[in-house]
């Protein structure tokens, strides 16, 4: 499966593991969110970056504290209809988590610029489309209504535009 | 009126195109019907029993003449000539084809207006007061938040993949003609003792297999907090909301499962983390909404408009028609008119693309260019002089809209049923037309007074059975249509489900048994007691025995 990040193919290079494989001596290392939290204590002393998997009927609540110490947390859509991960990506944002946010699962072009905006930056995707479509998809509306949500380049935030002399959205998390 | 600046129209136009590409990529068989299928509802497609059919946002149920006349001339050159306006405040074309679809939303996106949410799980059509800025009972005109909350809700990235779809509605008059506590967020506009505006919340109302009334969960929402306090509504229901029934999935099941209290909790909490300490933006935001919405520049008239009384003295089928379709504005010498679409026989919605057209020019003569849909399938004339009355009912006479049944039994809701609708279990518009057939005599209608009745072709209840003064809900029995029939629901501000009487009836029987519940409702009433009312005083019992006792 191409990992799609910056609206280009990237090489992933994070080693997954499960709940009983054996951890590496280091590197980047993708954990079940179950084994992060049984397994807190000799993990914190890891040499290398953690990351990890959550569930989607998971809290993301549970997950802040240890938000600080993670470089990656990807997010499953079991379905491209299920849309429990975009709230959860909100509110891993909204708790100031800046690295890596990743959408796996069953993803579609469509509902690309959706996952953007709340706050992933990288994507499972399946060998089905090419880039080309996805690049094209990253695109399709300019604008959009709500505020506070992860914008790129040519990307406008309508209301903040209409009033620009209000006072800004504090935790624009995006500006650049 | 609301009007779309630059950036509205651009983001229409970009969603128009960014469908087109769908339904391209659909055609050559690049999608497939299950992936289109999604991205198909949220842009108000649906493929029915015998064709698509597209589903026009009109949102908080207005419309300019400009707009009118467009959907006349979508009904002439992509349909069969008419369209169906529904109990969400929407149109309906039964018959339209994939190929068709994105000119027809580039032809809505030339007047403002697009199919953006009418289905699929994600927020619908806000709906609210049809009677809004015109009502002699209103506290504030409610379309400025409803119009806030379509632009909030369109493309919500974070909710555009609910459980189950959701439906918004506002009030701003104690009145409520919106049925704010039957919709997964219903509004309830209010002053407090200090005088100032803010929110009623009620959330996880609802019909469909599982009726239930809204609970409240804010008294008193100050109005400047109005959208985050709803994101974080909608966030905790994207969360927990049941995903593994689609029967069960509706925020009214998580509100009912997890308790009022709990729901609360969540709410709160959610809210309370939401980031953004000012709320400067969306208020000026409403301001800019609400300058649209100003009043229009009424006359000095006198309450006693004498050409108008003059003619009802004159014309005693006017002066029903006035009695019964007119209702009070709140500026003197001006009145309200509801034109019924439900003439007898005729399917309770329907209107042809030349009554579209006369209305619209009436709307533009006499209305301040404004028309309205209401929930109960009628399209209104907000602010019509009284001295413009009489010419106006004289036009819609030959047009067939001059019906006197606004309110009264003939004033009949009906989904499309089986007829149109690939959910069906049974029709439910010759149900209508043989009740309405039943009443054809306006003296008997009028004896009767005011009552709703309410036809839903299955359970999932587009017909507003569960909260009809007399529901009625067609069901299949072996291959047979049959008819269950309810008494006592209401959506107004003293919501309730109604009650299931006794056994269903076949299809033929249905207007006999309506006329005899109506017959021994007319006997044991008090004076000036409605329907409802002396139903909620006798109880099931008398209208059992009139049906059921064996004759
Ligand atoms: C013809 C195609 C239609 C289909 C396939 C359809 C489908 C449905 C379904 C499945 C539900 C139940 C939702 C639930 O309980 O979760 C529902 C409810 C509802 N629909 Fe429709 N509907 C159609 C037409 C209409 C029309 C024409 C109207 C307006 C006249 C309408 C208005 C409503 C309303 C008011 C409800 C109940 C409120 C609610 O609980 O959402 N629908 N519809
Ligand atoms: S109530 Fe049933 S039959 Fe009627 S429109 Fe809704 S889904 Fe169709």
């Amino acid at each position: 499966m191409p990992l799609l990040r910056n609206n280009a193919f990237v090489v992933d290079t994070w080693t997954h593991l499960g709940l009983e494989d054996k951890l590496p001596d280091g590197g980047n290392v993708v954990l079940p969110f179950q084994r992060l939290k049984n397994e807190w204590e000799s993990l914190a002393k890891f040499p290398g970056q953690l990351g990890v998997l959550l569930n989607n009927s998971d809290h993301a609540g549970e997950l802040e504290h240890f938000l600080p110490h993670l470089a990656l947390v990807i997010l499953p859509f079991p379905a491209f209809t299920d849309g429990r991960a975009y709230s959860i990506a909100r509110q891993i944002r909204l708790a100031g988590y800046r690295a890596e946010l990743r959408a796996t699962g069953n993803l579609l072009p469509d509902q690309f610029q959706y996952m953007q905006q709340v706050g992933f930056t990288s994507f499972d995707v399946s060998d089905r489309f090419p880039l080309s479509m996805w690049q094209s998809a990253a695109k399709q509306m300019s604008l959009a209504y709500q505020r506070g949500l992860y914008r790129r380049t040519g990307e406008t935030e309508v209301w903040t535009e209409r009033h620009m002399e209000a006072a800004p959205w504090e935790e624009q998390p995006h500006a650049g | 009126m609301y009007r779309y600046d630059e950036f509205d129209h651009q983001f229409v136009r970009e969603r128009t195109a960014q469908f087109r590409d769908q339904a391209d990529r659909r055609l050559k068989g690049e999608l497939t019907e299950e992936e289109f299928r999604p991205l198909r509802l949220m842009n108000g497609l649906y493929l029915q029993l015998h064709a698509y059919m597209l589903r026009v946002a009109i949102p908080y149920g207005t419309l300019s003449s400009r707009q009118m006349r467009k959907l006349a001339y979508i009904a002439e050159k992509w349909d069969r000539g008419y369209g169906h306006f529904t109990t969400r405040q929407n149109i309906q074309y039964n018959w339209i084809k994939l190929e068709d679809t994105a000119d027809i939303l580039a032809a809505l996106a030339e007047v403002e207006m697009h199919a953006i949410q009418t289905s699929g799980n994600c927020i619908r059509n806000v709906t609210t007061d049809h009677w809004a800025g015109a009502a002699a009972d209103e506290i504030s005109d409610p379309r400025p938040v409803g119009e806030l909350l379509r632009q909030w809700s369109s493309l919500h990235p974070e909710f555009s993949y609910l459980p189950r779809k959701f439906k918004i509605a506002v009030t701003g008059a104690p009145n409520d003609r919106a049925a704010v506590k039957v919709h997964d967020i219903g509004l309830r506009l209010h002053k407090n003792d200090a005088g100032k505006i803010g929110w009623e919340v009620i959330v996880g109302g609802g019909q469909g297999r599982t009726p239930m009334i809204g609970v409240t969960v804010r008294d008193f929402l100050p109005e400047n907090e109005l959208v985050a306090y709803i994101e974080a509504i909608m966030r905790v229901y994207n969360l927990y909301g049941r995903r593994d029934n689609k029967y069960k999935a509706r925020i009214k099941i998580l509100v009912h499962e997890i308790g009022a209290e709990k729901f609360k909790s969540e709410v709160e909490t959610e809210y309370a983390r939401h980031p953004q300490q000012t709320t400067e933006v969306e208020e000026k935001e409403l301001a800019r909404i609400a300058a649209y919405f100003a009043p229009p520049q009424f006359e000095k008239l006198s309450r006693f408009a004498p050409a108008f009384e003059d003619a009802k003295l004159k014309h005693p089928e006017f002066a029903r028609w006035t009695r019964n379709n007119l209702a009070a504005h709140k500026v003197d010498g001006y009145t309200i008119v509801n034109i019924s679409l439900k003439p007898e026989g005729g399917i309770p919605g329907d209107a042809t693309a030349d009554q579209m057209r006369l209305m619209a020019d009436l709307a533009e003569r006499c209305s301040n260019d404004e028309l309205r849909v209401s929930h109960p399938q009628n399209i209104i004339l907000p602010h019509v002089k009284k001295d413009d009355v009489y010419s106006i009912w004289q036009q819609l006479g030959p047009a067939g809209l001059a019906t006197a049944n606004y309110g009264l039994a003939g004033d009949i809701i009906a989904c499309p049923g089986m007829d149109y609708c690939a959910l069906a279990t049974a029709r439910s518009i010759p149900i209508s037309q043989a009740i309405s057939r039943k009443f054809a005599d306006l003296d008997v209608q009028e004896k009767i007074g005011p009552v709703k009745i309410n036809i839903s072709g299955c359970i999932n209840a587009c017909g507003h059975h569960h909260v009809g003064h007399i529901g009625i809900l067609g069901l299949d029995k072996k291959g047979e249509e049959f008819y269950q029939i309810t008494l006592g629901g209401s959506s107004t501000e003293s919501a309730s489900i109604g009650s299931i009487l006794g056994p269903g009836f076949a299809g033929h029987e249905v207007a006999d048994a309506i006329e005899k519940i109506l017959e021994t409702y007319v006997k044991l009433r008090q004076p000036g007691e409605e329907f409802l009312y002396a139903y909620r005083r006798l109880g099931p019992n008398p209208f059992k025995e009139a049906l059921y006792a064996t004759a």
